[in-house]
Parts: structure tokens; sequence; C-alpha cells
């Protein structure tokens, strides 16, 4: 692993709080994702690869941005691991960087229909742009 | 007994049911909703990650304003209570963070704030023998499925509504409405939320398992706090109507007033 992977590792370690070290790969996470068949890494690899300092593929990677935050990793996790922070992290990692946005606003008029909830929006823009 | 009161962007435009009824069915319990000034949209999500601090600042807001009214925090919208109580936890809990927050602050803000959702005031301030006997209309019998989806319940170690595998609070009123609750195996299970702007078949998905869990319990309406679950729900459920929960009370107390109750 080079010194920016590295940095990039230990930083998404920092801001997610999450220990990867702790996970015993019971895979429990993954067998409970309302996303996990949608994922190409599911929750036990991210785990996994943020503990290897296999970063990258997760930076490029689609799965990203299917995590619902719905916290069923987080709660069924029998050693506390709470993946989602660590997909989080990941994410906001890509989000941050200077043209990362995931959702530009000016997508946003085609996504829309009559009943759609502001929360809706709100979420998105949180979830998909800094 | 006054309760200072966040309702949140969706409830004052497409979730109105969800803001009127509230208000309404509080009162006749006995509970005022003082809506606080000036508040801000909580951002529909809690974002985990440690160093992110501006998006939380409306939440802190809304929890200081409480703190000086000295009132305990209730919300309705599941989303808006899941946001303000992991910040509430977060500043009593991570020092690091709220030394940072309250940098931007006027004020320090502690984390003293209690915070409700609108559930479990109805549960602990108002409690179900209060609910019964203010029931004018009773369901009689109706099955009704409560839909948690995530918000309310994870991460439990926070939200500490009930037990996030087997809750029972949305279906304890239920029951005191007079109606019969459905369980179904998939009430606390993800509708596939904001993915929809981003994957619409993903979600679709979701919900589809959703509706179709709740209609082979026998349900007959589908009831949830949420407006996204809501608004997911809904573009699968053609043939079972999905209301908010605040609607349910209010045609059982009598309340609602567009002449389209059962």
């Amino acid at each position: 692993m080079n010194d920016k992977l590295k940095n990039t590792r230990d930083e998404i370690v920092r801001i997610s709080g999450v220990n990867p070290k702790k996970c015993m790969k019971c895979g429990k996470c993954t067998a409970t994702c309302p996303a996990f068949d949608e994922m190409e890494y599911h929750p036990h690899q991210f785990v996994a690869m943020v503990e290897n300092g296999d970063i990258q593929p997760l930076l490029e990677s689609e799965s990203l941005y299917r995590c619902l935050s719905c916290f069923a990793c987080v709660d069924r996790c029998p050693r506390g691991v709470e993946p989602a922070k660590l997909v989080e992290a990941v994410r906001l990692t890509v989000i941050r960087k200077k043209g990362g946005n995931r959702l530009k606003t000016d997508d946003i008029p085609a996504l829309l229909d009559e009943n759609i909830p502001q929360q809706a929006l709100v979420s998105a823009l949180r979830k998909y742009a800094k | 007994m006054k309760v200072s009161y966040f309702p949140g962007c969706t409830l004052k435009n497409k979730a109105k049911q969800l803001d009127i009824y509230a208000r309404k069915c509080a009162e006749v319990l006995g509970i005022t909703l003082e809506e606080i000034e000036a508040w801000q949209c909580c951002g529909g999500v809690f974002t985990t990650s440690r160093d992110e601090v501006a998006t939380k600042l409306s939440s802190v807001r809304a929890l200081q304003a409480a703190k000086e009214k000295e009132q305990v925090l209730v919300s309705v919208c599941s989303a808006c209570h899941n946001v303000i109580k992991q910040t509430n936890h977060a500043m009593q809990n991570d020092t690091e963070f709220a030394d940072r927050v309250n940098r931007y602050n006027d004020v320090e803000y502690d984390g003293s704030t209690k915070v409700y959702h609108y559930l479990e005031m109805l549960r602990d301030l108002v409690g179900m023998d209060k609910i019964k006997e203010k029931v004018v209309n009773p369901l009689n019998g109706e099955k009704i499925a409560a839909y948690y989806g995530c918000l309310l319940l994870r991460p439990n170690s926070v939200m500490q509504m009930d037990d996030p595998e087997n809750p029972t609070i949305i279906e304890d009123i239920i029951k005191a409405l007079g109606g019969v609750p459905v369980i179904y195996p998939y009430r606390n299970e993800c509708c596939g939320g904001y993915v929809t702007m981003d994957d619409p078949e993903f979600s679709r998905k979701k919900s589809e398992n959703v509706v179709v869990s709740a209609k082979n319990g026998g349900a007959s309406r589908i009831i949830t706090a949420c407006p996204l679950c809501k608004y997911n729900l809904d573009k699968q459920a053609p043939d079972i109507p999905v209301v908010y929960l605040t609607e349910l009370l209010a045609e059982a107390l009598g309340v609602k007033e567009d002449g389209d109750e059962r």
C-alpha cells in the first residue's frame, strides 16, 4: 500500500469511528443487508478491504451508492463493527473531492414527479453530494 | 402540557396530513405541540462520520431551542426524529464533536434535551389508557399493518424506542384504537429510501417486498410515520391504502375533517 492510499485508509477509519479489526468475518452483515444483491462488494467485504488497505476498488465501486443507511448491519453485527459507518466514510471520501458529486443539482428536475417528498431530495443531496 | 415541536420540511408540503393531525390529536390528548421558531431542515439523513459538523447544526439549534423553554422535543417525521436523536446522542457522547459544534453556536449546548418521537409521546407522556378513553370512532377490528421501516428503530443503541426486532409500540396504539395489528416479516425492513433518486428499480423491489408482506398478512391498510416510506410504498400499493399514523389516530379520535372516513 502506498502512502497516499494508507492515508486514505487511516482517514476512513478515523472519521467512521469503526475498528475493522473487530470483525470475525461471520458475514451476518451481508446476510441481513437489503442491498447485498445489488452490491459488487458486500458489507463484510468492505470491512475486510478497508482493513487490508484494498481501498482503490471501493472508491470506484457503485456499491457505495446502493447502501440504504438502514443500519440493519449495524444493529445485527454480533461484534459491534458497524459496517454502514465504514461505507459512509468511503462514500464521503469520494464525494468530498472536487467534482466528486454523484448527484448534480442540474439533474434533479428530471428525477421529480408530482408526489415526491422534499425528504427524498434533501436525503439524496446529503448522501450523493457535498 | 406543552412540548417543543419540530415539524420538518416535508410536513409543511407533501406530508401535511402528518403535521395537521399530529397537532389536532395531541390537543385531544392534552398536549400542545409548540412549533420551534425559525427551525431549519434536519437534512433528512444523519451522516455518521464524526468529522461532519455543519450538517448537524440545524438539529443542535432545535435541541437548544427546546432546552431554553425547558421542554422535551417532539417530532413525528421518522427522519427528523432519527437525525435529531442521533445528533443529540453525539453531543452527549463525543466530546470532540460537541466542542466543534459549539464553536459555531452563541451558547454551548450540552445534549440535555429529551427527544421524543410522537409515538413515544403517545406511549410515555399520554398512555394507552388515555388514548382508549378518547376514542370516539373505534376501528372495529380493522386489520392494520404498522410499517416501522428503519429510521424509527435503528441504530437501537441510540434510538431506544422499542425492541428493534420485535417492536410493539405502533401495534399497541392500533389496539388502543380498536384495530387488530398485523404482524408481518417486512415491517422493520427498509423501503428503499433515498436510493429511489439514484436507482428507482432497486427501491421498487424493496417496497414491493414490504407491501406484499403486509397484504399476505391480511392488512386492509398500512400505516407509517415517514413521508419517504409512504412515497415508496404508495407506488407499489395500488390496491391497499398507505396512510400516516396520525390520520388513523385522527379518525379514531374523531378529528378527521375531510369526510372520507372509512
